[in-house]
């Protein structure tokens, strides 16, 4: 059989396969695993060095910002802002995302620049307009506070303080930051009276007539993928093309997860909306911005009682309680410790 | 007969492997790439080989690579679309989704 008969027969019975659906099962929904690296298997010792890593202000060259500055829990472990403040003041070009159930995520950051959560922790430190700290001066610093030499040696016996253990640190607490089941998990578990009426209809929305599920999906509600969905920004942000130059990437940015969406405002890349009514509005309207569109992004003709029932099903991700820590009492410079 | 089990695309799809791998249909199903119905991370194909890729979700996937082999952009198509490629130099080529980066694999040319 020639190469060109095999490849109309295959077309052929391509075409009369029936199409993967986007509707998803219930199954799909089910909380995952989290995966950890072989060599960071988290433990008590590492989880709680990273918690006072995550809370140390002396991790920014200002000893004024910590990940907790922007990443806080006690408004959703983001910031509230519209975008990030960082170091002397400065506005970022992005809103600062919040870290709960960055575990589950196969790429970091809202473009995706970092792989692990283990070498994102350590990008903001670094980086000139965040927290702005020398690495090499942090880790002559931390080496001279008796808590964390001490707290470092139980937790990564033998590793020292670097910038690789601080890392790791910083990865394992932040993969305790998991929400506790929401409404809607305990409705996939099987108890039909965990949800509304207004959210079942609003789910089925979701799925279907607002196709929210090509891009928020699975349990964690977001694909790991980069879309254009037409946000308004002067000037253009290119986002995830700054990290892979491909043209469809202009202006792309990582779906972010909707668990405990109420708890995480204000909205998209930029925060430029406050309420989830804006956010459906702007995907009702096909979005703001035509350059590079992804051309998932299309109008959609949701009545506002169809949005209020997306609104309701979006209510029943976020977990009855936010999640709750205990900020620790960060070790101070030991006596003996002279220069 | 035992073949019955199969679905003929992947009758065809092995012959095809078996007598000719000219050309190699990958499927882009369920945001991974998927080679006779398995998720599939890396191949080799020969020299002149062709892959097409075939988007079977409902929304759009992308191809690209920017291995110095070979450094090509098919674009973003939807659903029942395909796109192809043509592989003429020995080598490793790394390919992806630009939309979904977790849909990655390497072709190796022999």
């Amino acid at each position: 059989m020639s190469p060109k008969v095999l490849l109309v027969v295959q077309l052929a019975v391509f075409s009369a396969l029936a199409p993967h659906l986007v509707r998803a099962e219930k199954s799909d929904y089910v909380r995952p695993e989290i995966s950890m690296p072989a060599d960071n298997m988290s433990n008590p010792a590492r989880i709680e060095l990273g918690k006072n890593l995550f809370f140390d202000p002396r991790l920014s060259g200002s000893r004024w910002i910590s990940c907790a500055t922007c990443h806080n829990p006690a408004l959703g472990w983001g910031d509230g802002l519209a975008t990030g403040i960082g170091h002397g003041m400065k506005n970022l070009l992005r809103s600062s995302p919040t870290v709960i159930n960055t575990a589950y995520n196969k790429f970091q950051g809202w473009d995706g620049r970092a792989r692990t959560l283990e070498e994102q922790a350590v990008g903001p430190i670094k980086a000139q307009g965040e927290m702005h700290r020398d690495m090499d001066d942090l880790v002559t610093e931390l080496q001279g506070i008796g808590g964390y030499i001490t707290m470092f040696d139980q937790a990564y016996p033998g590793d020292g303080i670097t910038e690789i253990t601080i890392g790791k640190a910083l990865a394992a607490f932040e993969r305790t930051l998991i929400t506790e089941d929401a409404a809607f998990d305990r409705w996939v578990a099987g108890d039909e009276t965990a949800m509304s009426e207004a959210a079942k209809r609003g789910f089925e929305l979701f799925e279907g007539k607002a196709r929210c599920n090509i891009c928020h999906s699975g349990f964690n509600f977001q694909d790991d993928g980069f879309h254009n969905i037409g946000v308004a920004q002067d000037p253009p942000d290119a986002g995830r093309y700054n990290v892979r130059p491909v043209p469809v990437l202009i202006g792309a940015f990582k779906t972010p997860t909707l668990r405990e969406i109420t708890r995480t405002a204000p909205y998209m890349h930029n925060g430029s909306y406050t309420t989830l009514m804006q956010v459906l509005d702007h995907y009702n309207r096909g979005g703001d911005v035509e350059r590079n569109l992804s051309p998932n992004i299309e109008p959609l003709g949701l009545t506002h009682r169809e949005k209020l029932d997306i609104i309701a099903f979006m209510v029943a991700l976020v977990s009855d309680q936010p999640l709750a820590v205990t900020i620790p009492n960060l070790p101070q410079i030991s006596p003996e410790y002279t220069e | 007969m035992k073949m019955s089990k199969f679905p003929p695309v992947l009758l065809a799809m092995s012959l095809s492997f078996g007598v000719m791998a000219d050309e190699v249909i990958i499927d882009q199903l369920s945001k991974e790439f998927v080679l006779d119905g398995e998720k599939v991370e890396a191949i080799k194909i020969n020299k002149g080989d062709t892959i097409i890729f075939r988007n079977r979700d409902e929304f759009f996937h992308n191809i690209f690579s920017l291995s110095e082999l070979s450094t090509f952009d098919l674009g973003s198509f939807p659903q029942n679309d395909s796109r192809s490629v043509t592989f003429d130099e020995p080598g490793v080529v790394e390919i992806e989704c630009a939309i979904h980066p977790d849909m990655f694999m390497t072709v190796e040319v022999e």
